[in-house]
């Protein structure tokens, strides 16, 4: 199953982010823009780290940013965020953050199959580094492997 | 053989666990059940499990969670290192 759709709305290159909170923010407007969730989606990413800590720092220099499915996801989609500073989010091994990938999904079952698609792109070690020095949003994409396109399912789904 | 990785909410970094634990297993020529699950869910997803697979920072939670359980915690540190996850799980199971 391929990741879901990544358009030029839901990618941001080189984003000015003064900590991570920011950093979070700036995941969750990309996926706004795109289509796939409420603006309000940033701050469950946000509630997440706060209460859970930053284990979504999942590999050095990466964050997967994401939070519960719930009413502010309108359909199942990825934002990219390359930040312009890395940013500490306070994970003692993986520290700082150079990528934000925001991930919302519509139900915790369903999101197996593209969750494993990245887990096969961020296996290859050196795409954290390929993915930040990206200068356009079609070769993150390209990075990535994800389909250009509007996100599946719109506000109505 | 069960194995269950966690995470805060049982989406996303859950399920890169379970997919990279699945490829170390198949390294380790190991067969295992991998199920993903969340914090508040462990108890029940990890009860007859042997290994509980999960972050640093959730460690202590995951232990709070699943007192009492003989399951193995081990953590990972870098969820797409195959490497790591192979060799904590050759160490607690191999």
């Amino acid at each position: 199953m391929p990741l879901p759709p990544l358009p030029d709305s839901a990618i941001a290159i080189a984003v000015d982010a003064d900590d991570w909170r920011a950093a979070v923010r700036a995941a969750g407007s990309a996926l706004a823009a795109s289509g796939a969730t409420t603006a309000a989606y940033s701050d469950r990413m946000i509630d997440v780290i706060e209460e859970f800590g930053a284990y979504v720092v999942v590999a050095p220099g990466l964050a997967l940013a994401h939070a519960r499915p719930g009413p502010e996801v309108h359909a199942e989609g990825i934002s990219v965020v390359t930040l312009a500073h890395p940013v500490a989010f306070g994970h003692a091994h993986n520290d700082p953050v150079q990528v934000v990938v925001g991930l919302a999904v519509r139900n915790a079952e369903a999101h197996v199959a593209s969750v494993a698609e990245l887990a096969n792109v961020f296996n290859d070690e050196g795409v954290v580094a390929s993915i930040a020095r990206a200068s356009a949003p079609g070769e993150i994409r390209a990075l990535l492997g994800a389909p250009d396109g509007p996100v599946h399912g719109g506000a109505e789904a | 053989m069960r194995i269950v990785t966690v995470c805060g909410v049982g989406i996303g970094t859950s399920a890169i666990l379970k997919t990279n634990a699945e490829r170390a297993l198949d390294r380790l020529m190991l067969e295992a059940d991998v199920t993903a699950s969340d914090v508040d869910g462990v108890a029940v997803a990890a009860r007859d499990a042997q290994v509980i697979l999960t972050s640093p920072e959730l460690v202590d939670r995951v232990r709070a969670a699943v007192a009492g359980s003989h399951a193995e915690i081990v953590v990972v540190q870098n969820y797409f290192d195959v490497d790591e996850i192979a060799s904590v799980l050759e160490s607690s199971i191999g």
